[in-house]
């Protein structure tokens, strides 16, 4: 493929399709469609190297608005398309789009691999606790008493925790965001694109008409300053309108804590310091939900690891490197081999 | 590389009997090494000049317990100074092993046939293991039949003793014993066996060895034991074989190249994505290997995942490839049927297995012609090839990617576990001889003042324009809900979708103008009957039809590659003889996409036992419709 020169400073709307877009009035992707947009704009990449892939439900419309290649495929699968592309061609700047029921329920088996083996893609995993396209089922990551269509008593069945799950399957990277916080998704979109391997952010994503104001104990305005915990590098973990508040290990167990800056003697130096590199913090800290803790957002984990498709054409090089020739006639006449004389 | 050129050996010792044709099968324990001593025996085969066909036939279970009839594996070799078109219907020389393989073997032996037997197996524990209530040796079991006893497990340890290998090992080389005496009572050359031998075990020289002495004692053992009545060596003599350079090709093998030649002949990258599953696993193992081939190969977590990768890496500009049995492809239907409404390429190959569900893996049978043609939510038509033998996989495999890029359409490829296992010599073809078929990728010039229109097409092949991401300017989406004919938007226009319907199904239908007419193998294009197959059935019903011809029946040999779309002339082919008769190894799938499509009277003729035809099976069939009236042909 010829690679042309970057183009002249493309901005957001540049990588906006003429496409008409569908989601509800009010939903969180039009946030996230433009997040992602501002976000590839600051990379600086240019469009027709860039691929985005879905699988089935209402995240899974974003690449038709994106005016870069795109593939919506089918329920669940979208990791496996993802990883096609990447073994044909690991030069593409591919995007993942999934929602909580597409990535985790019927596509979990793909979202555990794909992590896993590490494919170098950014994942975004739009979570918002529901099955919106198919009119309102629980999901999932619902909450445990969930009422919706199937489940008119409430749902019985335990949710999974998107963050955990991908730390479970040994993720390189793992991050989360919130819809509508604009300053801080695009950084964090531009963080899983720099990393190379499977950068898995999960979004989460008010879905306006089927589980509206689910997050709103730390998603709004109001909220976010004592319902959040921004994570940074390095960063002592202090959240709180007031900036008073932090998170520590409890003594004499492997548990976090909140406590009160200048209460009991505590000090900014016994709160921890995040750092993305421990995997065993980050899950301590993709654990804690409202409201006895505020919700981390931010990178939880970043490891550097080989990416799957880079080690696949090391293999492919080191093949072509002892076998230069690669001849079929020379291949259909290797073994043993006999002469039928006229 | 062995080379060698086939000659002509001279009979030693006491005269040999001359015999047109020999099926041989090794029967033993699935640990006794048996399909190593077939192949063995059929590059010996090859090396002296016989045509050849075989049938390897072994258990699911990697290692079944020890001695019974569920881990009996047996290979069976058809050679002979003529053509062979099977592997033989009934084996005119047994070598059983332990008495489970007699057990399972012996209802299948040829009538005064011979019977090779370790008796060092036939132990009352073994005999048991079986299922005999008495020992066949000493009861009328073996009436009728010229048996050979020996006790084989003590003569290899025997020979082998020198070479320092413990008892178990020395035991391994038994099936070697068996092959020596075999290569005399065949008169084949030792020297290619004794070249692998060496090679296989160069890092265990006394295991190499001991295997040469065991194989050797064999030998001696046929020259210079008395055999008992007027048991004595045969001779075989040369094939008349078209001259050129030969070698042996399993099916797997040659689909595998063929797939690799085509997606050269394509000038594109090949992506393999697959999950293991019996009998198709080899595809993947012989793709991996041949990763300077621009051959990228991916095990999958699962059968979806792996038709979903081809199909990604297709979008992507490389020829995407997943490969399967037929509870496999189930699993990836949902998936070719986006590939078939995104028009990208993609090839699935079905290594067909008895079923349904888990059914029979490793027994062969050509049932999931249905779930090829039609097995898919929706009108989702695309492309069914069957290859016809095991070299044939090469011509089928390289079609699959001439229709499948030319097209932008799914090829779905059907072959069986049969064919999939079996060898056959093969006329190694010269790849220059084949034409090149490049891709050619839109450009970006095709963006015209309206953009580009990944769903226009060209006004021959209706193919849509094949864009990979990375080209400048051609950026599109695509995806599973109806696509707005030209532009590929989303559309939920009625007029659109019957349109679309109508071109997805056009193109799949002209490609029947651009595949062979329908040929005839055998016989005349029009008479009293003609034999339709498919596939693995290719070679029984080739010999039963000119077995029949022989004898003056007027009967015609039609075999089908192109499985849809049909070729052009086989309605007016068909509709020229009085009876058609369809031999599959199914329940009647071929014969009712035929009765369907043209309106004719085909008639079923089915086996579904895990087993190829015989030879005879079609004979009586074709005899039975032709009410025995022989000599009105012509």
């Amino acid at each position: 493929m010829n690679a042309p020169a970057k183009p002249t400073a493309l901005k957001a709307k540049d990588f906006a399709s003429d496409q008409e877009v569908r989601w509800c009035p009010g939903c969180g992707d039009y946030a996230i469609l433009k997040g992602v947009q501002k976000a590839l704009a600051d990379i600086g990449t240019a469009p027709e190297n860039v691929v985005f892939i879905s699988g089935i439900g209402c995240s899974s419309r974003f690449p038709y608005y994106m005016s870069t290649y795109g593939f919506h495929t089918i329920h669940g699968r979208a990791p496996a398309f993802a990883t096609g592309v990447k073994l044909a061609n690991p030069e593409m700047d591919v995007w993942l789009v999934t929602g909580d029921g597409d990535g985790l329920s019927i596509g979990g088996n793909h979202m555990l691999h794909a992590l896993r083996r590490n494919v170098n893609m950014q994942i975004m995993l739009f979570n918002n606790e529901i099955y919106g396209l198919t009119k309102g089922q629980y999901s999932p990551t619902s909450k445990q008493g969930t009422r919706s269509p199937s489940t008119p008593m409430g749902s019985i069945d335990r949710p999974l925790s998107p963050v955990l799950f991908a730390l479970g399957a040994n993720a390189s990277f793992v991050a989360r965001a919130v819809d509508t916080q604009q300053k801080h998704m695009p950084g964090i979109l531009q963080r899983a694109h720099a990393h190379q391997g499977a950068s898995f952010v999960e979004i989460y994503t008010n879905c306006i008409v089927y589980n509206d104001g689910a997050f709103s104990s730390f998603a709004e305005k109001s909220t976010a300053a004592d319902g959040e915990l921004v994570l940074e590098h390095g960063q002592p973990m202090i959240f709180g309108q007031d900036r008073d508040k932090g998170i520590r290990m409890k003594p004499g167990a492997i548990e976090l804590e909140v406590v009160q800056l200048g209460v009991d003697g505590v000090t900014e130096a016994d709160l921890l310091c995040h750092d993305e590199t421990n995997r065993v913090l980050a899950g301590l800290l993709g654990a804690m939900h409202n409201p006895e803790f505020p919700v981390a957002v931010g990178v939880l984990y970043c490891e550097d690891a080989e990416a799957y498709d880079t080690a696949v054409y090391q293999q492919v090089d080191a093949a072509r490197a002892a076998d230069g020739v690669a001849d079929i006639n020379t291949l259909l006449r290797s073994g043993a081999t006999w002469t039928v004389g006229d | 590389m062995v080379t060698s050129t086939a000659i002509q050996l001279e009979p030693t010792g006491t005269p040999r009997e001359e015999v047109e044709s020999v099926v041989v099968r090794f029967a033993g324990d699935s640990g006794d090494g048996m399909q190593l001593t077939g192949s063995q025996f059929t590059l010996a085969t090859a090396l002296a000049g016989n045509d050849l066909a075989t049938f390897p036939d072994f258990p699911a279970e990697i290692r079944a317990p020890i001695g019974t009839t569920f881990g009996v594996s047996a290979f069976q070799i058809n050679f002979g100074a003529r053509k062979i078109a099977t592997a033989g219907d009934a084996p005119d020389v047994l070598v059983a092993m332990n008495p489970a393989a007699l057990k399972v073997n012996l209802g299948e032996v040829k009538t005064g046939g011979t019977i090779i037997i370790d008796t060092g197996t036939f132990t009352a524990r073994n005999l048991k293991k079986a299922g005999f209530d008495t020992d066949p040796l000493e009861d009328d079991s073996l009436d009728g039949f010229q048996v050979l006893t020996m006790d084989i497990s003590k003569l290899t340890t025997e020979a082998v003793k020198e070479h320092g290998v413990s008892n178990k090992e020395a035991l391994r080389s038994k099936n070697m014993w068996t092959l020596g005496l075999i290569y005399w009572l065949y008169d084949r050359d030792r020297e290619p066996t004794v070249n692998y031998l060496r090679t296989k075990f160069a890092k265990l020289p006394n295991i190499a060895e001991a295997n040469i002495a065991a194989m050797n004692a064999g030998h001696i053992f046929g020259e210079t034991a008395e055999l008992p009545g007027d048991m004595r060596g045969f001779t075989v003599r040369q094939a008349d074989i078209a001259p050129g350079l030969y070698r042996a090709v399993t099916g797997s093998e040659a689909l595998a190249w063929g797939l690799a030649a085509g997606t050269k002949l394509a000038d594109l990258r090949l992506v393999l994505a697959s999950y293991p599953i019996t009998p198709a696993s080899n595809l993947l193992h012989i793709l991996a290997g041949m990763k300077q081939f621009d051959v990228v190969t991916f095990q999958a977590e699962d059968e979806i995942a792996a038709v979903c990768a081809a199909i990604g890496a297709s979008f992507a500009g490389s020829l995407g490839l997943t490969t399967s049995s037929g509870p496999g492809v189930a699993l990836k239907g949902e998936a070719i049927g986006l590939a078939i409404g995104a028009e990208l390429p993609l090839i699935v190959v079905n290594v067909q297995r008895a079923g349904p569900s888990t059914g029979m893996p490793t027994k062969t049978e050509q049932s999931d012609l249905f779930q090829a043609v039609y097995g898919r939510n929706a009108d989702a038509p695309l492309v069914v090839l069957a290859a016809s033998s095991p070299a044939n996989c090469f011509e089928i495999g390289i079609e699959a990617v001439r229709l499948a890029t030319k097209y932008m359409t799914p090829v779905m490829l059907l072959s069986d576990g049969y064919m999939s296992n079996a060898s056959e010599p093969w006329l190694i073809p010269d790849f220059n001889d084949y034409e090149p078929f490049p891709v050619k990728f839109a450009t970006p010039d095709l963006a015209g003042d309206e953009g580009f229109l990944p769903f226009s097409r060209d006004d021959e092949t209706l193919a849509r324009p094949w864009a990979p991401p990375g080209t400048p300017g051609l950026q599109h989406r695509i995806g599973g809900i109806e696509r707005e004919d030209g532009t590929g938007n989303i559309s939920y226009d009625a007029d659109n979708h019957q349109r679309m319907t109508d071109l997805r199904a056009a193109k799949i239908r002209g490609i029947a103008k651009d595949i062979p007419l329908q040929g005839v193998e055998q016989g005349n294009k029009t008479g009293k009957l003609a034999v339709v197959g498919w596939g693995s059935t290719y070679g029984p019903i080739s010999r039963a039809v000119g077995n029949m011809r022989d004898q003056g029946y007027d009967v015609s040999h039609v075999h089908l590659h192109h499985i849809w779309p049909l070729p052009s002339n086989l309605g007016d082919l068909l509709a020229g003889f009085e009876q058609v008769l369809v031999p599959e190894m199914n329940n009647g799938q071929l014969v009712t996409v035929l009765r369907a499509e043209y309106l004719v009277p085909a008639e079923p003729m089915n086996k579904v036992n895990g087993q190829p035809f015989k030879i005879s099976e079609i004979e009586d069939a074709i005899e039975n419709h032709l009410d025995g009236t022989s000599g009105e042909a012509k």
